[in-house]
């Protein structure tokens, strides 16, 4: 029996690097002036089911990632890492969707591939900071989920024990098949695998990435089955367009507003003793202190 | 209109989580602003002592499920609890706490009662709402406020249709405030059998090493917080040496945890704690949005840096210009030699 694991994966705009150009005047915010990446927390959940599937036998490991064709970059990069396989949930439809809407597609996507035993996603994606996808998708799959997950200590055919990171320590849980692991930062950055790998995927590619290119890589993918990155839409998931998009997504953005910092009148002081005993004394007769 | 309804976290010491607390405050706000009455849940262990410690806070009914397999917390079991007590109340809000137990078992309700839930919600208000394009009005909904996009952005999130309106809220965010210690409310003992089925058990908890929490830096009138310009471990000991002397507690911005500087315990900021002291002394901290979010309620906040373009200092009472390991001893000395 093969040991399925499906990783989920999303490209995110980098807000951790916001230069100033990333507002616009209007105080929305300027996507094409961020860099589209590969949620942090995502490759960290990649490589745990890298280190599952270095321990099992005939263990596979399945890239999933919704979002516009664009993303399809970050299922080639989870290839390039040791993925066997990837798939994108992709279609006009889906735009607009919160977390449970998403997490609606998304388990429509997993059943697609079930058998499977392990579904790994990240504790959070930056661009939203919810982590509401894992659990909620663990719950329409009706599995149990382990979040915040630091390492796997065992695994084998029935069941994995693993450590959790928590706000004030740790816990070790084991659960059955199939379960739902969130993946906390706190856990092992995803290593670069062989340069062989690069070769290997260097041509995956989906059908409107290939209807893009110039080249044809027709008997390349025909030959070479792997190279095909699926494209799945709403009918291939035979999804109900009422759960999906704005009118499955719940929560609505009433409004929006770009973070100001309100000047206020600051003192500006040197180091000399004088000017910091003036201030140490104001704050004493003040109250501030003392 | 229905009820709102607050979760609350049961600690490894069998105390209702401070978070918790916090929101059954925000609680009876918000029940008071609807006209509603506030419920409560508490779901664990040995809690024949639990009502006395929230009722006061203005709970007019809660809900306890008490029963040894119901701590420490797992999600199955705390799930189903909810999911079927709120299927029977149908709450008209229902907030969690942001903590790890809060937003592992907050997506999973909501997504089983298919209601809209935000995260990490910095502020919560009730006002009205109307659809731009049908015209559709809306009363009294949530307003859910929270930053978004890394903190670049802050975002107000509705819930028009869907109920319960669902939000998380860190700790230190709210105030807690109890009305009275002689509240009257009543207590509702659930039949936990009717709630939980055995497979709900089926994660096994088999070790745990949890740490009560020791450094009280919410409660602190003063805090000194380092950033990664204090530049060392060592020169961090002078923080704590000025905390010391004036009574007050260390912070730290993340950059400083992430140099090793100090402990994660004390980070400030979207992503640590949120505080409001009297004085807050930032040294040697830019602040980036996702610090400001942490401390810029403070009172008084004195910043010490030697970029006099720091953006922290534009929220500063006081901003000092000069080099941390400098400016401390002095603060440290000045105020030994003034204050009676
Ligand atoms: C999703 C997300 C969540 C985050 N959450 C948090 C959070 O909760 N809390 C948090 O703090 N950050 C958080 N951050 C990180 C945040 O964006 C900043 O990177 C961080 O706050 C910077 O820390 P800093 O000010 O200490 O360091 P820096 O930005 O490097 O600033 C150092 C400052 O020290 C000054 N300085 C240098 N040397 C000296 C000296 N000798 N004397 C005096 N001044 C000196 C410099 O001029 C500079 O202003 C988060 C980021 C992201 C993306
Ligand atoms: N569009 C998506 N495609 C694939 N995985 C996703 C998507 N959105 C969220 N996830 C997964 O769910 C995790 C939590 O996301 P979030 O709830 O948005 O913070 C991420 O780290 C991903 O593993």
């Amino acid at each position: 029996m093969s040991f399925r694991i499906v990783v989920l994966a999303k490209q995110v705009p980098d807000t951790r690097n916001v230069g100033k150009d990333a507002m616009k005047a209007d105080g929305t915010v300027n996507r094409a002036a961020l860099p589209a990446i590969f949620n942090p927390e995502d490759l960290h959940a990649l490589e745990m089911a890298l280190e599952v599937k270095d321990r099992i036998q005939d263990a596979e490991v399945i890239v999933l990632s919704m979002g516009p064709s664009r993303a399809a970059e970050i299922i080639r990069e989870a290839m390039y890492r040791g993925a066997d396989k990837g798939y994108l949930i992709t279609d006009r439809k889906f735009a607009g969707s919160d977390t449970l809407a998403t997490s609606y597609a998304i388990s429509l996507a997993v059943t697609k591939m079930a058998p499977f035993h392990m579904l790994f996603a990240g504790r959070q994606a930056i661009d939203g900071d919810t982590a509401q996808v894992g659990p909620q998708t663990a719950e329409k799959l009706n599995i149990p989920q382990i979040t915040y997950a630091e390492e796997v200590l065992a695994v084998d055919h029935d069941s994995v024990t693993i450590k959790r990171r928590l706000e004030r320590g740790i816990e070790i849980v084991k659960s059955p098949f199939p379960v739902c692991v969130t993946v906390h930062s706190s856990a092992p950055v995803c290593r670069p695998r062989h340069a062989k790998l690069l070769m290997k995927f260097k041509h995956a590619r989906t059908i409107t990435e290939l209807q893009e290119e110039t080249r044809d890589y027709t008997s390349l993918h025909n030959e070479r089955i792997y190279l095909k990155i699926a494209e799945w839409s709403v009918d291939d998931l035979q999804a109900n367009t009422e759960l999906l998009g704005l009118s499955g997504s719940p929560t609505k953005v009433k409004k929006i507003e770009n973070v100001v910092l309100q000047h206020k009148d600051s003192t500006v002081l040197s180091a000399s003793d004088h000017e910091i005993e003036m201030m140490m004394k104001a704050l004493i007769s003040s109250h501030v202190i003392g | 209109m229905n009820n709102v309804f607050v979760y609350c976290e049961i600690t490894e010491e069998g105390n209702v989580a401070e978070v918790s607390q916090e929101l059954l405050s925000k609680g009876r706000k918000l029940a008071n602003d609807l006209g509603v009455q506030l419920e409560a849940v508490a779901i664990g262990s040995k809690l024949s002592e639990i009502a006395q410690q929230i009722i006061p806070y203005g709970v007019d009914f809660l809900h306890i499920a008490d029963d040894e397999r119901l701590f420490p917390y797992a999600t199955l079991p705390h799930a189903a609890i909810l999911i079927k007590l709120f299927e029977e109340k149908k709450p008209e809000i229902a907030i969690v706490g942001a903590s790890s137990i809060g937003r592992d078992l907050a997506p999973r309700v909501a997504s089983a009662l298919r209601c809209g839930l935000t995260a990490d919600c910095t502020s919560l208000e009730i006002g009205d709402h109307t659809e731009p394009k049908t015209k559709q009005e809306y009363k009294n909904l949530l307003y859910q406020i929270r930053p978004a996009f890394g903190g670049n952005i802050i975002a107000t999130i509705i819930n028009p249709d869907t109920r319960p309106q669902m939000a998380t809220v860190r700790e230190g965010v709210m105030k807690k405030e109890i009305v009275s210690d002689a509240y009257k409310g009543i207590v509702n003992n659930l039949e936990v059998d009717s709630y939980v089925d055995e497979i709900h058990f089926i994660v096994k908890i088999i070790e745990r090493h949890i740490e009560a929490q020791k450094i009280n830096i919410k409660g602190a009138p003063i805090i000194v917080a380092g950033g990664y310009g204090v530049g060392s471990k060592e020169n961090f000991a002078l923080l704590h040496e000025l905390a010391d002397v004036l009574g007050g507690e260390v912070g730290a911005s993340r950059a400083a945890v992430d140099a090793g500087y100090t402990v994660h315990e004390r980070q400030i900021g979207q992503t640590g704690i949120t505080v409001r002291p009297k004085l807050y002394i930032a040294c040697g901290i830019s602040g980036a949005v996702q610090h400001r979010a942490g401390m810029d309620q403070s009172s008084q906040i004195i910043s010490i840096n030697n970029d006099p373009a720091a953006p922290i200092n534009q929220i500063a009472d006081y901003t000092v210009i000069g080099d941390v390991s400098e400016v401390i001893p002095k603060m440290i000395k000045y105020y030994k030699l003034n204050s009676k």
